[in-house]
């Protein structure tokens, strides 16, 4: 009995001890949530987890698959209700400032001085970042939405150059279509007919229609003729895909231009991560490109961030200081950006690591900045409340996977915008 | 005291139980409710506003889809569910050999999750990996089956998933109450000279009522909330040709920050069941009552 009573005595304090522990000297800890699971993107986010460590963090990984915000938001939104937000989250666009409103983020001001934040980034990123000007989020790269990807060997097989106008684009399909490859490589979620849309409307209708439209919601330009085309364009592309396209993921679209099975494919730099981290070279294996059309001064941006949220332990306070602080320095840009196909956010980093496309990328960025076409992407969730972009892709979806004309498309996309913003 | 114990006993075994269904159940509705009549976007909010979430609801496109899409869904679902498990039962119910490993084979479904088999169907039905392209190597090579691609057909690859998923359960149900019917009215109208089918029509149907409304209870309830095959399936794709109430709820909840038009989707949810159920339920149990009082 006495045994006993000693015993728990000893359990007691030694659990006293243990919990004590923590609270006195803990590591800096940092949980990030976030959806980067695919081949390049996991092994961005590893470079950062081997900073982290390096340093004396703790890195607690909360993985979301999939692949795209959506499911991530729907854990972070139960995590907070419950009292028990992870410390940082990879949240991007108006959404930070959602989130800011609620009181929910922790500004790490302190971190963006000491690194010089401020003069390293484009104003329209630095802008994001900030709620009510302080800095509540650390940017980790710059992705392009609109490319085009092909394979060299398939081109020269057929006889076709990478095509710069639509015309030019259909001429290569039909022959692509005669020697039995899928013109288009293309994946069929919701999502990604939404992104082949926006792509179209850049690259149709040009960077500022694309602004005035889908940034801006202006409704003359929502209604108007620009609108139609853009649609008739997108039925034409439907004309491309094969049969089977519908559920596909990206990477498996991508997959089809590797191995020879299909000539193009439209869609963001992330497509270039998989490549390289498949061993694929630019090209050698592939080749990028500005999509057809006026696509030559667009650049669709779309900037990955994690956000900071508030927690009354001291060791996340730490713990988030340090992640973004090596978030935003040039190694840690530039591992992550190698391995992702995204450029560096910073615009002070030598770029002697990065391949054909990045540069291109680089100098297109330089290019329409200064032309007025650096655009944020509305469907990537930088531009547009998450209702409005839902409304967009539904929209954009049901015309892609119906018969539905494009006058019908351009009255349903208005109608569904209009009542998204009510 | 003792006595006032064991007369009470029965009822304080139930109250923690009967709290909890009355918080997490009825609570919970209620909250729903509240919500869909508030202005709720990324966070809930208290503040009422009426009806706007049910106004801003039907005037939805992809409402509307999903709308015809439960009803022909759900018909079918239910119908052919019931009609695929009764004559299962009925089958089995002939006496025949290894009737216990029959039985398990067409219960065995209902041991998978609606994520396996809708993952399974999804590859059976992929015109690219599945059957279709089965039957071209067997060589077949005018054989088409690409239901599960074509917007206008899509749901209908859904119904099969689901049928097959669950007529092993109606057949149980309907499996047990046909052992439940008294032999000797049925030897009694065998004698008479009645034809299986006049015996199965005219006495052992009506006799096993209660089992084709347990059945229904079961089978529109998952019809009405049925999510996860869906989204194994197709997503709610191509587009959102396939998109069911449950899914518009939780995109609209979860993904695009309405919470009250989600919360209003779940209730027009529940008001379906309501009005399926509650007529159904009251003429099932009238005549239970009148014969009791």
């Amino acid at each position: 009995m006495h045994h006993i009573r000693l015993s728990i005595t000893c359990l007691a304090l030694a659990t006293g001890a243990l919990s004590a522990l923590p609270a006195l000297a803990g590591p800096p800890t940092v949980e990030v949530l976030h959806f980067m699971t695919s081949g390049g993107q996991a092994k961005g986010m590893k470079s950062l987890k081997d900073d982290l460590e390096a340093q004396g963090g703790k890195w607690v990984d909360t993985p979301v698959g999939g692949g795209n915000s959506e499911d991530a938001l729907a854990k972070l939104r139960t995590r907070v209700m419950g009292g028990d937000a992870p410390s940082s989250v990879q949240l991007k666009g108006p959404l930070i400032q959602e989130w800011g409103a609620l009181g929910v983020l922790q500004p790490i001001d302190d971190v963006a001085t000491a690194g010089r934040w401020e003069q390293a980034l484009p104003k329209l990123v630095s802008d994001t970042m900030k709620y009510k000007g302080q800095w509540v989020a650390a940017p980790v790269n710059i992705h392009r939405l609109d490319w085009m990807y092909a394979n060299p060997a398939v081109l020269s097989k057929v006889g076709i150059r990478m095509p710069a106008t639509w015309e030019e684009f259909d001429a290569a399909a039909d022959k692509l279509k005669a020697a039995g490859i899928t013109p288009l490589a293309h994946g069929g979620q919701a999502w990604q007919d939404a992104s082949l849309f926006e792509i179209v409307v850049a690259s149709v209708g040009g960077p500022a229609f694309h602004r005035k439209a889908l940034v801006e919601l202006d409704n003359a330009a929502l209604t108007g003729p620009t609108m139609k085309q853009v649609f008739d364009r997108m039925r034409k592309l439907r004309g491309y895909v094969d049969a089977n396209f519908s559920g596909r993921d990206w990477n498996v679209a991508t997959n089809m231009i590797i191995n020879g099975q299909a000539g193009f494919q439209l869609m963001g730099d992330w497509v270039k991560g998989d490549m390289s981290a498949a061993g694929k070279l630019p090209g050698r294996d592939y080749v990028c490109a500005n999509p057809p059309g006026h696509g030559g001064g667009s650049f669709l941006f779309i900037v990955d961030s994690f956000a900071m949220f508030k927690s009354k332990n001291p060791d996340v306070l730490a713990g988030q200081k340090l992640f973004g602080k090596l978030m935003m320095e040039p190694r840690f840009q530039e591992n992550f950006n190698l391995a992702k196909g995204s450029i560096p956010v910073r615009n002070d980093m030598k770029l002697d690591k990065f391949d054909a496309c990045a540069l291109a990328a680089r100098d297109q960025m330089d290019k329409s900045i200064k032309g007025g076409g650096f655009n944020p992407s509305a469907i990537h969730d930088m531009a547009v409340a998450s209702a409005v972009r839902g409304a967009m892709t539904d929209v954009a979806t049901k015309h892609f996977n119906s018969s539905i004309s494009s006058d019908e498309a351009v009255q349903l996309l208005a109608r569904s915008i209009k009542q998204a913003r009510e | 005291m003792r006595a006032a114990l064991g007369r009470h006993l029965s009822a304080l075994i139930l109250a923690p139980t009967a709290a909890a269904t009355l918080v997490f159940v009825y609570g919970f509705i209620a909250w729903t409710a509240y919500m869909s009549f508030t202005g709720s976007r990324m966070m809930p909010v208290y503040e009422l506003i009426g009806f706007d979430a049910y106004t801003r609801l039907w005037e939805m496109e992809r409402w509307n889809v999903s709308i015809v899409n439960l009803l022909i869904f759900g018909s079918l679902f239910v119908g052919l569910g019931l009609v695929t498990g009764l004559m299962l039962a009925i089958l089995l119910d002939q006496r025949i050999r290894a009737e216990g490993l029959l039985r398990t084979v067409y219960l065995y479904p209902m041991a998978l999750s609606f994520i396996v088999t809708g993952t399974v169907w999804k590859w059976l039905l992929n015109p690219g990996i599945g059957l279709e392209r089965g039957m071209h190597q067997l060589g077949w090579e005018s054989f088409r089956f690409g239901w599960i691609v074509d917007p206008d057909l899509a749901i209908y690859t859904i119904v099969i998933a689901g049928v097959w998923q669950s007529s092993g359960l109606v057949l149980a149900i309907f499996l047990a109450a046909l052992r439940g019917v008294d032999q000797d009215v049925v030897k009694a109208a065998f004698m008479d000279g009645a034809s299986t089918l006049q015996i199965y029509w005219g006495i052992v149907l009506p006799s096993i009522r209660p089992a084709f409304f347990s059945a229904v209870i079961v089978l529109t309830h998952l019809a009405v909330k049925s999510f996860d095959l869906v989204v194994a399936m197709t997503n709610g794709g191509p587009g959102y040709a396939t998109d069911l109430p449950a899914i518009f709820m939780y995109s609209m909840s979860f993904q695009r920050n309405n919470i009250a038009v989600g919360s209003a989707t779940a209730m027009m949810m529940l008001c379906t069941v309501m009005a399926i159920i509650v007529p159904y339920l009251y003429s099932e149990l009238r005549p239970a009552r009148s014969a009791h009082g």
